[in-house]
């Protein structure tokens, strides 16, 4: 199949499935198990069989897909010859008709011969359970003579709606986010060779050992302090010169357009503007091209030991500015007027009123934007994989942890070094989670 | 506002010197690759890119026409033409007849080659070659030139590299691998992510407060950590890598931003529309189809903008769960990365690949700005 049409079925697909989801599961309670007006005997019995066959219909759906592919999945599906369409037309059907049979494939453990899939278990029981719960509740709701049913069911509904309408996305989240998280730490402590076998701190051990992880590390911290800070820094002085400019914004998008290249394309970029080309021809790297002009010598720059992660570094730097400038102009906008007038009638100067009036009113968003250009530090790999593939002395974490993961093949230590990471971002989640609660209150 | 208290002019100028100057060192290095692409691969190395905007300097050797073509005047033959085939494509500034001294006349100039030969170059390439029948015989007399060339561009490296298979081309074939994994990863989550939105904002149930903490600190997990257990996921369960993995992925980490985006937005929605529809009979469904949705299409579109531009600059999702042994699937990023890695000295094809990869960002970046602003003021969490 060729792949766009494959796109465009799958847009087709996936956008009226979840729309089908959503619609559907509406009208079901609406219609047919918590019916919001009042509604005859005769037609109440209709409605609640409709409801029943069709939740029956889906149990058994969810029953059938999870045998199938339980069943033919393992000897089909992975079969080295099978047709690619087949394949997907297959993986399809499994994702449209109740994504949860992914969750068949969680893990097992063997009792007494018999690999039992304990994750597909949970999710299929719970499911049953929660259809059945619906199912149960519908007959019940019915045959219970109130004062007023129609507005019991309005309320009935209204608490089972909201996970209706949440459970794609807590689905999705939990498995591509969370499950992995849980999953990545387990296999940090398996070694994948000696299979997967329990090893306890072993490969964090290992790694520890192992110089070019020192290297990345030692890098990772070189990059946290000076990108974030650089970023700002020059964030805040572009956005507090282009304020007050009449031509301000056409600089601004200007600053701001590295935003929407690609770390590839940008890696690209800065590759040109630090080309170094033997002494004896023209140089096309503009660095190098203004060293000569000044009598210097051509430097190789992204293999100078240290100063190269520099070099990188300024890449990032180059990109996250604009993003900075433009968070940060917002919030310069926001001081109220009234203290920089005071200041002013006081008799401060232009840079006193900048540093000692308006920064300290925006530090609550330089924190913020610091954190944010700290968590994309933390996961720059596209720079360093494309510049220099961490060679010089300039890997990073997230490029040893690649390097580890699909060249070496050591899922153990790469899952380790992912865990490193998720460590050093753990202070900033715990802190965004405070600030939310805390603003919700 | 600082001008309040009279401090002017002075500062001002300072002020907008250094935005130009901070302006010039953020376009300067795209508009390096930019200008890259417009060039011959010659030209890219025997110049930087700066100098092809202006007239360049260049040194050739040409040669008269071949004496066969003289024709007599009296005594004397006569051979003339342009150098350059078409006068005036470039300028002669200097030009002399041996590659001692090639700066030894001027354009106009008559050159005395001994004997009454003689050769007149103009400043717009034309020769006249006068000499009498020995003398024009043989092969056509050497010049040595030294001409300025207008800027000259040329569209070749985009046809090399978009449509010539083999040679550092194939990026039409990436191009159109990139766009079918980004659309499908665009408009999925932001369906997911709408509903799931709304719930969070606007229904009440037990819970509530503990799962958008949950999406808030969803938003900072690095996807480094879902690489190995969701490849192991998809390839357990026979989606192998290709382009539904990749789909599934982009959605599932685009999620926690579009939750967090669209349920900021949708908080800030009048109460009383929503409440009045509930009293004249609304369902949650209706209410959220023909009030929410539209009213919410500012955050939509900051949303689908930050999906776009993410997924089509990705390289590691696509590196992880799409790209197989075959690389039939091939995005640009990863085309690039290859590119550098097996004609790191062709920048006249490593520019143009990087520049048709970066257009479309650049476009929908210069055209969809507005959004793209209010977005990230409203999330800028992640």
């Amino acid at each position: 199949m060729h792949p766009a049409l494959q796109g465009l079925l799958t847009i087709v697909i996936g956008v009226g499935a979840c729309v089908g989801y959503f619609y559907f599961a509406n009208r079901l309670m609406d219609w047919a198990i918590f019916p919001a007006r009042d509604v005859s005997a005769e037609q109440s019995k209709r409605r609640r069989i409709v409801g029943r066959i069709v939740i029956g219909v889906l149990i058994a759906a969810i029953i059938f897909e999870f045998l199938s592919l339980q069943v033919w999945g393992r000897f089909f599906l992975n079969t080295e010859g099978a047709e690619q369409s087949v394949r997907f037309t297959a993986s399809l059907m499994g994702v449209i008709f109740f994504p949860l049979i992914l969750l068949s494939w969680i893990g097992s453990f063997d009792l007494f011969g018999v690999s039992i899939p304990v994750g597909a278990i949970l999710v299929i029981v719970g499911l049953i359970a929660y259809l059945a719960f619906i199912y149960v509740a519908a007959g019940w709701s019915f045959y219970r003579k109130g004062a007023n049913p129609a507005g019991r069911n309005i309320n009935r509904a209204n608490q089972i709606r909201p996970w209706i309408f949440l459970f794609p996305a807590i689905f999705a989240l939990g498995l591509y986010l969370a499950y992995p998280v849980v999953e990545t730490l387990r296999l940090s402590f398996l070694d994948r060779d000696a299979g997967n076998a329990f090893v306890g701190l072993d490969n964090y051990k290992a790694m520890i050992g192992e110089q070019k992880f020192r290297e990345a590390l030692g890098n990772n911290m070189l990059w946290l302090i000076v990108v974030p800070a650089m970023s700002t820094g020059f964030g805040l002085l572009a956005a507090q010169l282009t304020d007050r400019i009449a031509w301000g914004n056409i600089a601004k998008s200007l600053i701001f357009m590295p935003m929407a290249i690609s770390f590839v394309g940008a890696g690209v970029i800065w590759k040109l503007v630090y080309e170094a080309r033997p002494e004896d021809v023209a140089q096309i790297g503009v660095i190098n091209a203004i060293l000569v002009g000044l009598g210097g010598e051509v430097q190789n720059w992204l293999q100078v030991p240290f100063w190269n992660n520099f070099f990188l570094m300024i890449v990032l730097i180059w990109i996250q500015t604009g993003f900075a400038m433009v968070i940060l102009s917002a919030a310069l906008r926001g001081i109220p007027e009234e203290t920089v007038e005071a200041a002013i009638i006081d008799g401060a100067g232009p840079f006193q009123i900048f540093f000692k009036i308006k920064v300290p009113q925006i530090m609550p968003t330089i924190v913020v934007v610091w954190t944010t250009i700290t968590l994309t530090v933390l996961k720059v790999f596209d720079i360093v994989f494309t510049m220099t593939n961490g060679q010089w002395n300039t890997q990073v974490l997230a490029n040893y942890m690649y390097d580890k993961l699909f060249r070496a093949g050591d899922w153990g230590v790469g899952s380790a070094a992912a865990i490193i990471i998720m460590l050093l971002v753990t202070p900033i989640l715990v802190w965004n989670v405070y600030n939310a609660r805390k603003e919700m209150r | 506002m600082d001008n309040i208290a009279g401090s002017k002019s002075g500062l001002t100028w300072a002020v907008h010197i250094s935005v130009a100057l901070l302006v010039a060192l953020w376009v300067f290095p795209t508009l390096g690759l930019f200008v890259s692409s417009f060039r011959t691969a010659d030209q890219i190395s025997s110049s930087g890119w700066w100098a092809s905007l202006f007239p360049a300097e260049i040194n050739e050797v040409y040669r008269a026409a071949d004496p066969d073509t003289r024709v007599a005047d009296g005594a004397m033959f006569v051979v003339s033409g342009n150098i350059f085939g078409e006068p005036g494509s470039k300028e002669v500034t200097v030009w002399g007849t041996s590659s001692r001294e090639i700066d030894a006349y001027t354009a106009g100039d008559t050159a005395d080659l001994g004997d009454g030969e003689t050769i007149t170059l103009q400043p717009n390439g034309d020769y006249e070659w006068r000499g009498n029948d020995d003398q024009i015989s043989g092969r056509g007399q050497r010049m040595f030139v030294t001409a300025a060339a207008p800027p000259e561009f040329t569209l070749e490296n985009y046809d090399t590299v978009l449509f010539t298979p083999g040679s550092g081309g194939g990026m039409a074939k990436a191009f159109f691998n990139t766009l079918t994994v980004t659309i499908p990863a665009t408009i999925i989550p932001i369906l997911i992510a709408a509903f799931a939105a709304y719930a969070l904002a606007w229904m009440d149930f037990p819970g509530r407060a503990l799962l958008i903490a949950a999406v808030v600190g969803l938003l900072v997990v690095p996807l480094q950590l879902a690489l190995i257990p969701l490849l192991k996921l998809h390839l357990g369960i026979g989606i192998g890598k290709g382009y539904l993995g990749v789909w599934l992925a982009h959605t599932g980490f685009g999620l926690p931003l579009a939750i967090y985006l669209l349920r900021n937005y949708m908080v800030g929605l009048p109460k009383d529309i929503i409440e009045n529809a509930r009293v004249d009979g609304a369902t949650d469904f209706q209410i959220f189809v023909r009030i929410i949705l539209p009213l919410s299409f500012p955050a939509l579109a900051s949303f689908a903008i930050f999906q776009f531009l993410w997924t089509w600059n990705d390289l590691l999702v696509a590196l992880v769960f799409l790209i197989d042994a075959t690389g039939e699937t091939t995005v640009m990023t990863k085309q690039i990365v290859e590119l550098l890695g097996t004609r790191g000295g062709n920048w006249e094809i490593l520019a143009t690949a990087a520049f048709v990869s970066i257009a479309v960002p650049l476009a929908v970046f210069f055209m969809l700005q507005r959004y793209l602003v209010r977005g990230l003021l409203a999330g800028s969490v992640k």
